[in-house]
């Protein structure tokens, strides 16, 4: 059997925490990689997955050293090396294609520059031969226009693209292992299909070993032959991808795969339907930002033609890509956004457009809940009184009565009453996102518009939330617009769903049958191009390219 | 992208020019507030009612505030200063070879500073939370805290009472030989070139540091650049814009230090001769020259400004 | 003394320097001889006390005696007065006036906005030392005017500050939550937007009050601010210049006496008290 390519032994990086204390974040990780294989890191936030694949380039990020263990890749121990030793084998024997190729391109350079500069700093071939093989990359990764893209700037170019780039710019000196650090994560479903494609065939070809970092799931098993699950910096199992997916033996892989399965969604069950008015009643909405142009529509114009409704204890899913206008949306609805053209009712009544002019009750029966808990939480207020604040605006309860009420919301969303005291920089994404939703229901409302509010969150902890606000829901007769680009989160609470495109309104579906039986071109696109947990499933895949060319935003 | 470009140029000019006219207004406006009558001041002990109305009138004193105003702007923009009032001569006589002798300064003041500045933040970079580093950002730290008059004493002090190797004062008026120059020079310089090198050193330290912390810097590490590449190649190009509008910034301050050490030096320079003309309240002097003065200030910052756009990469290609 | 920081950042939750620490003490110092000035100077300030002009520093005068045979000591404590005086009005104003405006600006946007950024940033077009300059020589340099036209000088800069952080703050999800809310200009502005700036803008407020003092001793220094009888550490300077070429201690202790107080806020600023964030408690 030949040497594994890498060979990490009882790895283990401290870090400096703000207050001066040593934490161990890495915690004694070992896992051998064969050579021509791919091997997957999985894990949550914080299980260490990135910082394990930077030190295979001997590199930490500033405030973590390693502390012990042995890094060997290709024969040499990277924990060992110096600074001036490591930075010989990146970039040559071992190459890096980062999370973000749009931040990892340096703005005022060439493409080209950028993409041979490996091969140059190495030494390995001169510049004409450089550039020439550079060029063969990028027809292999299926780049537009392969012999002009490279004289380009990043700004130039999309995200898709960049990404690629950012795989040439790894494989131009032949690297024996390649390190992937989540880069599929910010981009669009259909663009991710043709970048994980390119990847795999390159990798293939050289027979080169990889290491593929992601918390996504059905990403992994298309492009993995073995995955290694992380939590907390200590290796839980690892296994071949159709074992982990198929058959996972730890308790924390199994619960990675129950909450990556979608659920299917029961509604609740309403009675009779035929005299309740929608709680939502949108009609022939046009909105946009910017000064008003001669016909009456904003410069920037976002939102086209809208019309839907939603009925009352139902929910109501907006699925689309970046840039559809699906949180334009509800900004809208929210009267955040005033539009410029059509009528939004609620319950019967139309809604004045903007804020300024709609009743503080209106305003209460219709609440919003943000993607980012970070942004969302006033980091210089106690928990107590951010949730005290709605109560005391809506409702008038000050006191004794405010303080039970928020005692009341805390155990709603399933929280300790000690957290009131808490600030929220001292809490977790998914403890603060319940905050979120605690804020929203001391208005008691009547819809609720969660835009996004479970994309930047784990899985795991995803999957609570939604949990969370399906018993809410049954609790308390709420309903909600769902607002999200992923469309299993969307599959698991809402009973219809909206598809958009480009700020209009494609399809509305019953959300049952949205993996077979959506109708519109883009619709079906869009549900095909979701990656499933099937390893075959990439290869499998058949898409229309003139569908593809129609719709792309390459 | 050259009518982008081009267009935001034109809107740095446009409001450098209205600048300017405001600035010329609020000190056309600022002199009018002096109290007491201007002839009656001027003539001192001659000034008997007729005298005083004769030189109102001869100085055109009578006409309302806002004609006087035009009259003077449209004086400056023909080159024409109007007279001073202590010595009686054109302003134009007495600013010429005064502000020659502020440019000499200002000009052998940046040529020594901006290099060396420049050097030594880039370097402070390269060698982040080194001794070298830590030093030099001591150093620079202190000396912009101080006035600039103290460091004008402690060169002083140090080159003239204690080694003795230059004269306290300068007496530019008569300059006999190179040598005798150099040493004319060499205190004012000195002390110019501390102060804004301070600033400069700050300020292009902080823009190469903040450039070397941008993920494409930590891209090019892992591609196996060593740290010197990493800066030169990709930090540098980058810090370039932030770079050349500190230099602007800083040269700017000149224009405020060069007040005070031509006064401690009694350096023959324009900022002397206004300083002075404040003491005398000799008004057109102190108008021409604080115009002089912001017209520099205003094209320094406005060089800042357009060198900011340029340098930004979306906006050339 | 690493015994002293680390108990003080165990029991109040802080990280404390050495370096702050000491900047602090300074600071304090001064604060206090400038309240308490009169009451300990050794030697009435006007006096001329010492036989010899530019003396040297002895047990009878500390500091020397400076151009006329005055206690130069007794002056410097003086002198606090005048400049820590005149520049803790002055920034204070100027930061409350540039503060309250950035605020209600970034809030409320539009016109308001637009015009009065416009306004101030014309403020911008003229240096500093040009303006004091011009100021005095209009209206002269009587205290109130000083501390006016100080005010004037830095309030621009303020505004501009806090605005920029302001607006900042105002893209943040949780103040659109507020407004989604219906809360009103005057809540956002005080409960969502102030607790969070307040910390760059007391730095700011730091930095200012050193531009100020720097400022109003070079329009001593030029004999342009605070004017005889009264003296501050500038005019001192002024006063005593003559004996630069003697080294005499009547120029050179009171720049000192700025650059302590000077570099000691700069430092104070540098190394404030962080607070420590510790996820695992």
């Amino acid at each position: 059997m030949s040497q594994p390519i890498v060979q990490l032994k009882d790895l283990r990086i401290n870090a400096t925490t703000d207050s001066g204390r040593q934490v161990e974040i890495i915690k004694g990780v070992s896992f051998d990689v064969t050579p021509g294989e791919m091997l997957a890191l999985i894990g949550e936030s914080g299980s260490g997955k990135t910082t394990i694949a930077l030190s295979l380039l001997g590199h930490t990020r500033s405030g973590c050293w390693i502390d012990a263990g042995e890094i060997v890749v290709d024969g040499h121990d990277m924990a060992k090396l110096s600074e001036a030793q490591r930075a010989e084998h990146r970039g040559a024997t071992v190459s890096y294609i980062p999370q973000s190729a749009a931040a990892a391109f340096n703005p005022a350079k060439s493409l080209i520059d950028q993409v041979i500069e490996a091969a140059r700093i190495h030494d390995i071939m001169p510049a004409d031969a450089a550039r020439k093989k550079a060029i063969e990359l990028f027809r292999a990764l299926a780049l537009p226009d392969p012999d002009t893209i490279g004289e380009r700037y990043p700004h130039q170019v999309s995200g898709g693209q960049l990404q690629r780039l950012s795989a040439a710019m790894a494989l131009i000196t032949d690297p024996r292992l390649v390190i992937f650090d989540e880069p599929t994560t910010a981009l669009d479903v259909t663009t991710q299909i043709e970048v994980l494609r390119a990847f795999k065939s390159v990798m293939k070809q050289g027979g080169i070993s990889g290491v593929y970092v992601t918390h996504d799931l059905a990403v992994v098993a298309q492009i993995a032959d073995r995955i290694a699950v992380l939590k907390e910096g200590e290796v839980q199992e690892i296994g071949t991808t159709e074992q982990i997916l198929h058959a996972p033996e730890h308790p924390y892989t199994k619960e990675l795969m129950s909450a990556f399965e979608p659920k299917a969604f029961e509604g609740i069950a309403i009675g009779n339907t035929h005299d309740i008015k929608p709680v939502l009643d949108v009609k022939d909405v046009f909105a946009g930002y910017g000064p008003k142009r001669s016909d009456g529509m904003p410069t920037a114009l976002i939102l086209k033609d809208i019309n839907f409704d939603l009925m009352p204890g139902k929910n109501l899913g907006v699925i689309g890509e970046s840039g559809s206008g699906k949180s334009t949306l509800a900004r809208a609805v929210a009267g955040l956004l005033p539009p410029a053209a059509g009528q939004i009712g609620f319950n019967g009544a139309a809604l004045r457009p903007d804020l300024q002019h709609r009743t503080k009750d209106q305003l209460r029966r219709i609440q919003i809940v943000f993607q980012l808990a970070d942004t969302a939480l006033n980091p210089n207020k106690p928990i107590g009184k951010i949730l005290g604040r709605p109560l005391d605006f809506y409702h008038g309860l000050k006191g004794r009565a405010r303080e039970a009420r928020v005692d009341e919301l805390l155990d709603m969303v399933r929280l300790p009453k000690s957290i009131r005291h808490r600030l929220p920089a001292e809490l977790s994404g998914g403890q603060k996102q319940r905050i979120n939703l605690a804020r929203a229901l001391a208005a008691e409302p009547e819809l609720i518009l969660c835009d996004e509010i479970t994309s930047a969150l784990d899985t795991v902890v995803a999957a609570a939330i939604l949990e969370l606000l399906k018993e809410l829901q049954r609790e308390l007769s709420l309903s909600y617009m769902f607002i999200s680009h992923d469309l299993s989160t969307v599959e698991a609470i809402c009973d219809d769903v909206l598809v958009m495109y480009k700020g209009e309104i494609v399809e509305r579906m019953p959300t049952v049958q949205m993996r077979d039986g959506a109708q519109h071109a883009y619709s079906r696109l869009l549900i095909s191009s979701v990656p499933q947990l099937d390893t075959q499933w990439l290869d499998g895949l058949e898409q229309d390219l003139e569908i593809i060319a129609q719709f792309s935003h390459r | 992208m050259n009518n982008i470009i081009f267009k935001l140029i034109a809107q740095r000019l446009g409001v450098m020019i209205i600048s300017l006219v405001i600035v010329s207004f609020a000190v056309f406006a600022a002199t009018q507030l002096l109290p007491g009558d201007v002839a009656e001041i001027l003539l001192g002990q001659a000034a008997t009612p007729e005298a005083v109305a004769a030189l109102r009138e001869a100085m055109g004193l009578n006409q309302s505030a806002l004609v006087r105003y035009f009259q003077w702007l449209a004086g400056l923009a023909q080159g024409d200063f109007g007279l001073s009032y202590v010595t009686n001569e054109p302003i134009v006589d007495l600013i010429a070879g005064r502000l020659q002798n502020t440019l000499r300064l200002a000009g052998i003041t940046a040529l020594f500073s901006v290099p060396l500045a420049l050097s030594l933040g880039i370097l402070a970079a390269l060698y982040q939370d080194t001794r070298f580093d830590r030093i030099v950002s001591g150093i620079t730290v202190t000396v912009i805290s101080v006035p600039e008059f103290m460091v004008a004493t402690i060169a002083v002090l140090i080159f003239a009472v204690h080694l003795k190797w230059l004269p306290a004062l300068s007496y530019a008026n008569e300059i006999t030989s190179l040598g005798h120059m150099l040493k004319i020079f060499a205190m004012p310089v000195i002390t110019l070139t501390f102060v804004i090198s301070a600033q400069m050193i700050r300020m292009s330290r902080a823009a190469v540091i903040e450039t070397l912390n941008t993920p494409y810097c930590e891209m090019a590490l892992l591609k196996g650049a060593s740290r010197i590449r990493t800066v030169m190649v990709h930090a540098l190009p980058n810090a370039l814009g932030p770079i050349a509008n500190a230099v602007a910034l800083s040269v700017s301050y000149l224009l405020g230090g060069v007040i005070i050490v031509e006064t401690i030096f009694n350096y023959p320079g324009i900022a002397k001769l206004m300083v002075d003309a404040v003491a005398t309240r000799d008004l057109p002097l102190i108008q021409s020259c604080v115009m002089i003065f912001c017209f520099g200030y205003l094209i320094l910052i406005m060089l800042a400004d357009i060198i900011s756009i340029l340098a930004n990469p979306r906006l050339r290609t | 003394m690493t015994g002293l920081t680390t108990t003080i950042a165990r029991k109040s939750g802080y990280h404390i320097n050495l370096m702050g620490l000491c900047s602090a003490a300074v600071i304090l110092f001064w604060a206090i001889i400038a309240l308490i000035a009169p009451m300990i100077t050794p030697y009435p300030v006007g006096e001329i006390v010492d036989w010899d002009y530019f003396g040297p520093s002895s047990s009878a005068f500390w500091l020397g005696s400076d151009y006329l045979g005055r206690d130069v000591f007794s002056r410097i404590l003086m002198g606090a007065r005048f400049t820590v005086g005149i520049s803790l009005v002055a920034v204070t104003l100027a930061c409350f006036i540039g503060v309250t405006l950035g605020m209600i600006a970034a809030v409320i946007g539009g016109v308001f906005d637009q015009v009065l950024s416009r306004f101030l940033d014309a403020f911008n077009s003229i240096p500093s030392k040009l303006f004091g300059l011009v100021v005095v020589a209009a209206v002269g340099s009587s205290i109130p005017v000083l501390i006016l036209t100080l005010t004037a000088i830095y309030a621009p800069g303020s505004y501009r500050f806090a605005r920029a952080l302001a607006v900042n703050i105002n893209t943040m999800d949780f103040v659109t939550v507020a407004r989604a809310r219906g809360e009103g200009a005057i809540y956002l502005i005080w409960e969502e937007i102030l607790p969070n700036i307040l910390g760059p803008v007391l730095a700011d407020f730091g930095l200012r009050f050193v531009f100020i003092v720097l400022l109003l001793s070079g329009l001593s220094f030029l004999g342009l601010g605070v004017l005889p009888p009264n003296a501050d550490w500038g005019a001192l300077v002024k006063e005593n210049i003559s004996g630069l070429p003697f080294a005499a201690p009547a120029v050179i202790y009171p720049s000192i006496a700025i650059a302590s107080l000077t570099i000691s806020v700069n430092m104070m600023i540098d190394n404030l008290p962080k607070k420590i964030r510790d996820r695992e408690n």
